[in-house]
């Protein structure tokens, strides 16, 4: 441990997301907008009394449908009332009526949703039942059916509302805590004898409260409208001023005064769409990260050789194209939110020969995979190749325009000269179509075989790579075979056109020791077969001794040291090389400390 | 099961008693059928040992774990830990037990809750077992420094730490309450072969100095064997074979153990070669 064991004194804060969040909102300009708008309009509402002394309901009938003027800032209504007070004072009953459909909404919702979610059981399936059939309601029909039952109450029928919007935060609330009950950490609260009702309140209830404060703004904004309509339709409490009202007023006189009806239709519409804009910026807000800006396309500065498309191929030294692939003073980098870039690969340089294999081993982090995915022609958009050749049987492979891999030249080789093997198999088999297909698709579209004649090929695979009846795991979809043949299918398809490299990403760590073991045997008897050129990326030591020739380490982006395999594994020359195969296991002895410096790294 | 995989000389008063353990899960659809996850599982566990439980995906050695945590289901048989029967604890029960039988997960990264601090996940399991405030500060505080962490850390939330890191976090959450028995699943195989090496080493001295027990679970074969006083090997629901650590991982009396150790690739060429061999021989054997 060093300076941190000293710093900071102890205390227990709260969480920083919360206000992350909030920090967030008041970033982006439409929420920050959206956000201002309803504080004014709230506060303008209830501070009605203050802003204009005008009683709502007083009547003029000297000044009817007036334009504005000094006494009505906003003119007067077929009555004589003052516009602007009816506003402000509809204002009130509108935010209430809403806050009212909202607050019955969670309570009807929220709660049931929780214990739902996380106890499951016949609650789940009573409360889904009533959900579904709450949702099948038409709301309107309701509404007008409850105010010809129960009186003009917006009380009554905003509250009704609410129950009616409620199966949308169960539903929300449901699934999000179905989600959350199957995490460890769950599992681990209820290890430490944690009671259901701290568990759903401390460890379940925080992790959906977001999306329930989305949802509420957004439900808030739908109840405003719905409350308009009704009143619109004439169907309010007419004794007090609303905007439906005022709406329903306006545009019955609209061509006596079309200004009238503008008034309550901005409150309207501003509020509603303020409150829907509201919920999505809180989403994007909670949606986390960073936006990375795209820098693809970016053509490469300093690099002196690099004024126009991509290198000759003549410029290559001879010695290179005597390797089957040659990787000189390779760098990869991804930009920063900040406009900088981050090196993940840096000034790397190997080769792999013709019938020989190739490890690069490294810790996570290290770059290997993003080395091999170079190769590959497989980085993500925002990667790009800042120096450096890759070099493919006398073939350069990146193009200095585009700080990428050339797909003109990558293109025709991958899938027929170069073939790759993923890490995991399953999710590389697409679950919708049959191995068959998978396998023999490839063949029909690379190599122009017949269907009949790709078949009859892709069944050769599956028994090459010893699947023991070739045709029912030609017939079967992914789910129906284990991940070990999985990884079968897989190599048989990446070897069916006899390529010259085989790149393989940590191929066997999703495997269990026995299948690997296979695994490992069927890629070295079809390397030696077939005299492919390997790159096998992988973390484990015991499969470099297993299968490679030569091995490259890397650490921190960068390569340690290279060599033949006896030499490294035996007598690494590097530090690292020999810390990590101080952490192997293998030959060391029971219950002793394996590393003398343990404690208190940056594990 | 046959005489010969059953247990050790069992001592007195072991800490863990679990025999004739069998968890069953209904399978999917109508039929009668059920899945058994864990047959008739026989093992102990002593005051200061730990126990590797080897096996591959699917063996049912993690649900032996989760029945003894009380997170599955225990068909037949019994749990009896320090001297009482926990087969079918209740949930208080569980909760008085919380204080001796800990766990540490395999993935550091779901294991925490990411929206508390280091610091309300270490407090939590103190509060709920009673500890004042200022206790439970200066118990995190001893907690952070026995597991390597720098004292800052308790203001940070887990997406802060790496996976080594974060496994440090869910160690110090287990010790918190300085328990008994920790049961570990698979608690390094999210993790780099040095990150690795650095928390076998951290659980090693952890037990030196409490006298803690473990239960191992893993499916790696080389951290069963370092980190283990006995192991027992679990095939398809069924424990295989059970005995000393050197005797069971070097030298394998039951065929399917004899196959994991030679599956299992050492990192040197030569003898990964005669390894190599040797499965060939064994496999054609069989």
């Amino acid at each position: 441990m060093t300076e941190a064991t000293i710093a900071s004194p102890v205390s227990l804060p709260a969480p920083r997301s919360r206000t992350r969040i909030v920090r967030r909102v008041l970033r982006d300009p439409v929420g920050i907008t959206a956000l201002a708008i309803l504080i004014v309009a709230i506060s303008a509402s209830y501070l009605a009394g203050f802003i204009t002394p005008i009683d709502p309901n007083a009547t003029d009938l000297s000044s009817v449908l007036a334009g504005p003027s000094g006494a009505h800032p906003l003119g007067t209504d077929s009555a004589g009332r003052d516009v602007l007070a009816r506003l402000l004072w509809g204002g009130q009953s509108t935010f209430a009526a809403a806050a009212l459909a909202t607050v019955v909404a969670l309570a009807a919702g929220v709660p049931s949703g929780l214990i739902a979610g996380y106890y499951g059981g016949w609650f789940d399936a009573g409360t889904s039942w009533i959900t579904n059939m709450l949702m099948s309601l038409p709301a309107v029909v309701v509404l007008l059916a409850a105010r010809a039952a129960l009186g003009p109450s917006v009380w009554i029928s905003m509250a009704l509302f609410g129950v009616l919007l409620g199966p949308s935060f169960f539903r929300l609330v449901r699934t999000s805590v179905i989600s959350v009950r199957g995490e460890l950490y769950v599992d681990a609260a209820r290890v430490s004898g944690l009671s259901d009702a701290r568990i759903i309140s401390r460890h379940v209830l925080y992790v959906v409260r977001a999306p329930i404060v989305i949802q509420a703004a957004i439900i808030a904004g739908i109840a405003i409208g719905i409350q308009a309509g009704l009143e619109f339709l004439g169907l309010g409490d007419s004794s007090a001023p609303t905007w439906g009202m005022m709406l329903n007023e306006g545009f019955r006189n609209v061509l006596l005064s079309p200004l009238f009806l503008l008034w309550p239709a901005l409150a309207i519409t501003l509020v509603t769409a303020a409150f829907a804009v509201l919920g999505n910026s809180l989403r994007d807000a909670l949606e986390d990260d960073e936006i990375t800006p795209r820098t693809k396309g970016r053509a490469i500065k300093h690099i002196p050789h690099s004024e126009a498309g991509l290198v000759p191929t003549g410029s290559v030294a001879a010695a290179d194209t005597d390797h089957l692939l040659v990787v000189r003073d390779l760098s990869v980098e991804y930009p920063r939110a900040d406009g900088t870039t981050k090196r993940v690969v840096d000034g790397v340089s190997f080769h792999v020969d013709r019938g020989e294999v190739v490890g690069i081993v490294g810790e996570s982090g290290s770059g290997k995979t993003q080395t091999a995915f170079s190769v590959l022609g497989l980085l993500p958009e925002t990667a790009s190749i800042a120096e450096g050749h890759i070099v493919f049987d006398g073939i350069e492979l990146v193009s200095r325009t585009s700080g990428a891999v050339s797909r003109s030249r990558m293109d025709p080789l991958r899938g027929t000269r170069i073939a790759y093997v993923p890490q995991e198999p399953m999710s590389n088999l697409d679950p919708a179509f049959t191995v068959g297909y998978q396998l023999s698709r490839p063949l029909v579209k690379r190599l122009g075989l017949s269907r009949a004649a790709a078949k009859k090929r892709a069944l050769e695979l599956l028994a090459t790579v010893g699947i023991p009846d070739p045709g029912r795991t030609y017939a079967a979809y992914p789910h129906e075979i284990s991940g070990g043949m999985a990884q079968r299918v897989l190599i048989a398809g990446a070897v069916s056109c006899e390529p010259d490299l085989l790149i393989a990403d940590e191929p066997t760590t999703a495997l269990d020791v026995t299948v690997q073991a296979e695994v490992l045997e069927l890629l070295r008897t079809l390397q030696s077969e077939l005299r492919m050129g390997v790159l096998m990326v992988t973390h484990n030591f015991g499969v470099v001794a297993d299968l490679c020739d030569r091995v490259v380490v890397m650490r921190d982006s960068r390569i340690v040291e290279s060599g033949d395999v006896v030499t490294i594994l035996s007598r690494p020359s590097e530090d690292y090389t020999r810390t990590l195969l101080a952490s192997t296991l293998e030959g060391k002895t029971p219950r002793t400390l394996l590393l003398s410096d343990s404690a208190g790294e940056t594990a | 099961m046959t005489t010969s995989n059953g247990p050790l000389a069992n001592p007195e008063s072991p800490l863990l008693e679990v025999s004739g353990l069998t968890v069953d899960y209904p399978r999917k659809g109508f039929g009668k059928e059920v899945f058994h996850a864990v047959q008739d599982a026989n093992l102990w566990i002593g005051h200061g040992e730990t126990l590797g439980l080897v096996g591959e995906s699917g063996s049912g050695k993690t649900t032996i774990g989760r029945a003894i945590l009380g997170l599955a289901p225990v068909s037949r048989g019994s749990i009896r830990f320090d001297g009482q029967d926990i087969s079918h604890a209740s949930r208080r029960k569980r909760q008085q037990l919380s204080s001796d039988l800990q766990v540490v997960f395999q993935d550091p990264y779901t294991s925490l809750n990411p929206s508390m601090t280091v610091g309300d996940i270490l407090a939590e399991p103190i509060g709920i077992a009673g500890g004042s405030r200022n206790a439970a500060r200066s118990r995190v505080a001893g907690l952070l420094e026995q597991v390597g962490l720098p004292r800052d850390a308790i203001d940070r939330l887990p997406r802060e730490f790496s996976g080594g890191q974060r496994q440090r976090v869910a160690i110090a959450r287990a010790l918190a309450l300085r328990p008994k028995l920790i049961v570990c699943d698979e608690p390094v195989s999210a993790l780099d072969l040095s990150t690795q090496a650095r928390i076998l080493d951290l659980l090693l001295t952890i037990q030196l100095d409490t006298g803690v027990s473990y239960l191992f679970v893993s499916h790696d074969l080389d951290v069963v064997r370092h980190i283990s006083h006995r192991v027992a090997v679990i095939y398809r629901g069924e424990l295989v074979e059970q005995g000393e650590a050197e005797q069971v991982t070097q030298d394998p009396k039951h065929p399917y153990t004899q196959r994991l150790l030679l599956a299992s690739p050492v990192s040197d060429p030569v003898r990964q070669a005669e390894r190599r061999n040797a499965r060939k021989a064994h496999a054609s054997k069989s």
